[in-house]
């Protein structure tokens, strides 16, 4: 971690994920406090008489002299307006949702049959092979469409969908690495002392393979942060909550018509997330994976 | 490649037929009769068992609640809510004693047939014959079940899903009313002349990139390229497409907006293709080369004097092939299944946006016929890359 926050740029996409993650924890209070008093959060507050708002700083004068009781619009207001930077918040809320849920369903499937497949080789490893193989030659996106749609329910379906199909990476990495310590001299001394399988999967290999994790981690939150803005853009997703996608398909038609605020307010937002989750993956597999370094030594 | 093309059969079974609900009522909707749901179960046998059995679940019952079920006037027996006529075919009631009413469908004549024994109790309704009533004894109302009997034991939706399918028979699309291997058929041709110039154009684009990049590595403009390439990477695929049709299409006229006419309708599309895809495929080609380039052999090459140039596409090149074929091969089956943004929005009537369109209006056998065709594909693909290797690399020995 000091290695990774010496250098600016990695230390700089560090501090936009933490602005990112106190956004989302901010829209998680907001949409809690909303549910729990039962009123129309301020985010999906409707008002009619300031609809396509320019964002404030484009505006400065009429800003000062805005009626009494209209909100500042910071980043502009939409087709209904509603405050876009408030949606961009909460659009934050369900993107942390969306990457760290469906990491809870890929990576701790990936990691349990990477490690048996790996650990008990033979029967048990053809299977995993298999299962593996199975679900790689599943058509990605569609697939994953193809869940959402069966599955139904909004984004409980994306989250399995993408959950389900992208856990064959971190399985075939965590296999092939738990593999390389099978036979190490410390695995075999926990075997003389006589120690069960789960434990010596669990407890002596495990944490000599996390590092995978954490790369698989940081790999995937950005990738699914992306194919959710998809999903949702394409009305499959989430209904009624104000995810990315589903702001960019409201912006996409204002756009023709010289709305550009929300459009790229929405994009930059994406961008700069799924960038710095990028970059601190690549730092990340540099450090810790030193055979899948990309530098120039 | 077949115990992987089971598996993929198992797995768009069970997503289709297991997890997703009665076909019946996604297609007639939530409101339909259970006779006209039972009637589309019996045309498209999805009214036998899912995996194998004698016998199965039919609507016949509804979701009445079974405590206002009422006695029979005469023999006190309880009767059950029958939601539409049981057509000819053998019955089980979990009850002891059923009496049945009967009625000839030609003439209209009506009759009655108990049946009495230990529980369960089958009968059979006869050709020409539909059972209009059911009484039943021996059972409590909560408990009562009803259920069909099928003509074997692998008589089942798994094995006639199998069977249809290696037939070459993938269903009806309810949407376009065709056979949806018809509308599969009209939809690769599209497909194919949107993706083929995006892999070809990308993949050039992308290996010169990177051998550039390796060439030079260190130097600014290797740099350059990959933090390009990281940037280009984070852009949003949806953002891509509409920032191409929106500035370079609405704003500046270069090409035509939308529809599939001419070649110039193309070029948009694959320009945003190629370059969507082009950061990933430059930082992976890149990897793959610089892994080459330390080997003695490039040392060998540089120490003969051979030239730049033909150290790199000969030597470096040529050795870093493999991992390259490798990525490539991965997105050839998606030529055929198309990009399912690229071509909804430019109205292109590939097979992306057949399938797009298939899953907004829940049109399930184009769906599961796609998803299909894209393992299948893989799993070829797979099989000829192997062979490949065996040509690039003579040290690989097939079989």
């Amino acid at each position: 971690m000091r290695r990774l926050w010496k250098r600016w740029d990695t230390r700089l996409c560090l501090i936009v994920i933490l602005v990112y993650a106190a956004a989302a924890l901010y829209g998680e209070v907001v949409y809690r406090a909303a549910r729990l008093n039962d009123r129309t959060p301020t985010y999906n507050t409707v008002r009619e008489q300031s609809r396509y708002v320019p964002p404030a700083f484009v505006r400065l004068a009429a800003v000062r002299s805005r009626p009494a009781g209209e909100p500042l619009y910071l980043l502009g207001s939409d087709n209904l307006g509603r405050d876009v930077l408030q949606r961009l918040v909460q659009g934050t809320r369900i993107a942390f949702h969306v990457g760290i849920i469906t990491s809870l369903i890929a990576i701790p499937l990936g990691v349990l049959l990477g490690c048996l497949g790996g650990y008990f080789g033979g029967r048990v490893d053809s299977i995993v092979v298999w299962l593996c193989a199975t679900v790689a030659s599943m058509p990605g996106l569609l697939f994953i469409l193809a869940i959402a749609m069966v599955v139904g329910q909004g984004l409980a379906g994306v989250y399995l969908g993408i959950g389900l199909t992208t856990w064959v990476s971190v399985c075939r990495n965590v296999r092939g690495e738990v593999i390389k310590h099978r036979h190490r001299a410390y695995v075999q001394a926990a075997e003389v002392l006589g120690y069960g399988h789960a434990r010596i999967m669990f407890r002596h290999i495990l944490p000599n393979v996390a590092h995978i994790i954490l790369i698989a981690f940081s790999v995937r939150f950005p990738a699914s942060v992306a194919t959710e803005v998809f999903i949702s853009f394409l009305g499959i997703g989430v209904q009624g909550e104000p995810s990315w996608g589903i702001m960019i398909n409201n912006a996409r038609l204002r756009l023709w018509q010289g709305v550009w605020w929300e459009m790229t307010f929405v994009t930059l937002a994406i961008f700069a997330l799924v960038l710095a989750f990028n970059h601190v993956a690549d730092e990340l597999r540099d450090l810790l994976d030193p055979a899948l370094r990309t530098e120039v030594v | 490649m077949i115990p992987t093309t089971f598996g993929v059969l198992v797995l768009t079974f069970v997503l289709f037929h297991v997890v997703g609900g009665s076909p019946a009522e996604v297609v007639l909707g939530k409101n339909a009769s259970s006779e006209s749901l039972a009637a589309f179960d019996a045309h498209h046998g999805y009214d036998r068992p899912l995996l194998m059995g004698r016998w199965s679940r039919i609507r016949a019952l509804g979701d009445t609640p079974r405590e206002t079920l009422t006695r029979h006037p005469e023999s006190g027996l309880l009767r059950l809510p029958l939601t539409y006529a049981l057509p000819a075919g053998l019955y089980r009631v979990n009850a002891g004693r059923v009496l049945i009413g009967l009625r000839e469908s030609a003439t209209g004549t009506t009759d009655e047939a108990l049946v009495d024994g230990p529980a369960p109790m089958t009968f059979a309704v006869r050709e020409g014959w539909t059972a209009v009533t059911l009484d039943v004894e021996g059972v409590t109302a909560s408990r009562v079940r009803l259920e069909k009997g099928n003509r074997g034991l692998f008589d089942s939706q798994f094995v006639h899903y199998l069977t249809s399918l290696a037939r070459g028979d993938l269903g009806q699309s309810i949407e376009y009313r065709l056979p949806v291997a018809q509308v599969l058929r009209e939809g690769v041709g599209p497909s194919l002349a949107l993706t083929i110039p995006i892999l070809i154009g990308g993949t050039v684009i992308a290996v010169m990139l990177a051998l550039l990049c390796a060439a030079w590595r260190g130097s600014v403009t290797d740099r350059a390229v990959l933090i390009l390439s990281t940037v280009l990477m984070s852009v949003n695929y949806v953002v891509w497409v509409l920032a191409g049709q929106f500035l370079l299409a609405f704003k500046m006229r270069l090409f035509p907006i939308w529809g599939f006419e001419s070649a110039a309708y193309l070029v948009l599309p694959v320009l945003i293709g190629i370059v969507s895809g082009l950061g990933r495929d430059v930082r992976f080609y890149r990897a793959a080369i610089l892994d080459e380039i330390f080997k003695p052999y490039v040392r060998t090459a540089q120490a003969k004097g051979l030239s730049g140039h033909r150290i790199m596409f000969r030597h470096v090149l040529r050795n870093s092939l493999i991992p390259i074929v490798t990525y490539v091969s991965l997105s050839v089956p998606f030529l055929f299944t198309g990009s399912l943004m690229l071509e909804s929005f430019f109205g292109i009537p590939g097979l992306g946006s057949v399938s797009l369109n298939a899953i907004h209006s829940s049109d399930m056998a184009v769906v599961r016929a796609v998803v299909i065709l894209g393992a299948l594909l893989y799993q070829i693909v797979n099989m000829a890359t192997d062979v490949c290797y065996a040509w690039l690399d003579p040290r690989v020995r097939l079989g």
